[in-house]
């Protein structure tokens, strides 16, 4: 009686944070605004580190509307691409060894997206967190939100509906 | 106009909206026009080169929120409380966005705006349109009477 020997964590952790680095890489938008993930298993915490470009307000001085929705939309989508992705990996139907700049993972596209501004987003670090309510076929619903210095404050939550990629 | 270089130095110089080279070209009291040229920096999808839904929200954003700051019954100020945007078809990669805004309500306290967005094939279907609400402390100057106000 022998028990399939369980891969090394260093193997498991390179394989899924590659394919998370293939997913976020490809876009120059998330580039632009300089955002990063964060992963714990699963699990991925958006970080948009605060730039004097994302100011909207410059009196109070505040985050502009659009910069955060741009951050709740990039999160939503890669949140639910990354949920897609992890299936695939995890099953052994993608072999993340293939994913690169040649062979990008496909992203949902956005059907609809409306943000709640919740608090004047102040001039520092935003996180923000996805959760995949429900993922069909064709289309999922998203939700995402946003905070800064105290996780049970949001300065800003979201909702989306997308449609899901083809599969290759 | 000296209100509409104002309003554009105003605009123009939000580091977002520069940061997305966003340029006013129509402003009068409850309505905007912000357009804002295709830049590979603001790709949303490498394979297709189609611009991220962010940018578009952003100019959306932008737009609305300047009709409320152009209605001459409130301060000039506001801020976004919702905004829901609903994407019809991508934008043609390369092609210029341009946002009209109209504020086409607002109470003592509530703005409320709706914008569409196209591309460079204006008679096409929009690429995406929005609703949404803004804060507003509306100031008796201009004032007019709404019923459900009082």
């Amino acid at each position: 009686m022998s028990a399939k020997k369980p891969e090394p964590v260093q193997v498991i952790k390179e394989r899924r944070d590659k394919a998370l680095s293939a997913l976020v890489q490809g876009v120059p938008y998330i580039s632009f605004l300089g955002i990063q993930f964060d992963r714990k298993g699963d699990e991925l915490t958006a970080i948009l580190p605060y730039a004097e470009a994302h100011i909207g307000n410059p009196t109070l001085p505040a985050l502009h509307g659009g910069a955060t929705a741009s951050f709740l939309e990039v999160t939503a989508i890669i949140g639910l691409g990354w949920a897609i992705l992890w299936e695939e990996i995890e099953s052994g139907r993608v072999d993340p060894a293939e994913i690169g700049p040649e062979r990008l993972p496909r992203l949902p596209k956005t059907i609809d997206f409306t943000v709640d501004y919740l608090r004047t987003g102040l001039p520092r670090d935003a996180y923000a967190r996805a959760r995949v309510n429900r993922s069909g076929r064709r289309y999922a619903s998203v939700h995402v939100e946003a905070w800064q210095d105290n996780r049970a404050r949001l300065f800003a939550q979201a909702t989306g509906h997308f449609l899901m990629p083809a599969r290759d | 106009m000296q209100i509409d270089k104002l309003a554009r130095q105003m605009i123009e110089a939000l580091p977002f909206s520069k940061a997305l080279s966003m340029r006013l070209e129509e402003i009068e009291p409850g309505r905007a026009v912000i357009s804002m040229p295709w830049d590979e920096r603001l790709i949303g999808d490498p394979r297709t080169g189609v611009i991220h839904g962010g940018a578009v929200s952003a100019l959306m954003d932008t737009t609305a929120g300047a009709t409320v700051m152009a209605r001459p019954d409130g301060p000039g100020i506001t801020a976004t409380i919702d905004l829901r945007i609903d994407y019809m078809r991508p934008a043609r990669p390369g092609q210029r966005l341009r946002c009209e805004a109209h504020c086409y309500h607002a109470t003592r306290s509530v703005a409320f705006v709706r914008a569409v967005t196209r591309d460079e094939e204006e008679r096409d279907v929009p690429v995406a349109t929005a609703t949404g609400a803004f804060t507003f402390n509306k100031t008796d100057k201009g004032n007019t009477a709404e019923a459900g106000n009082k």
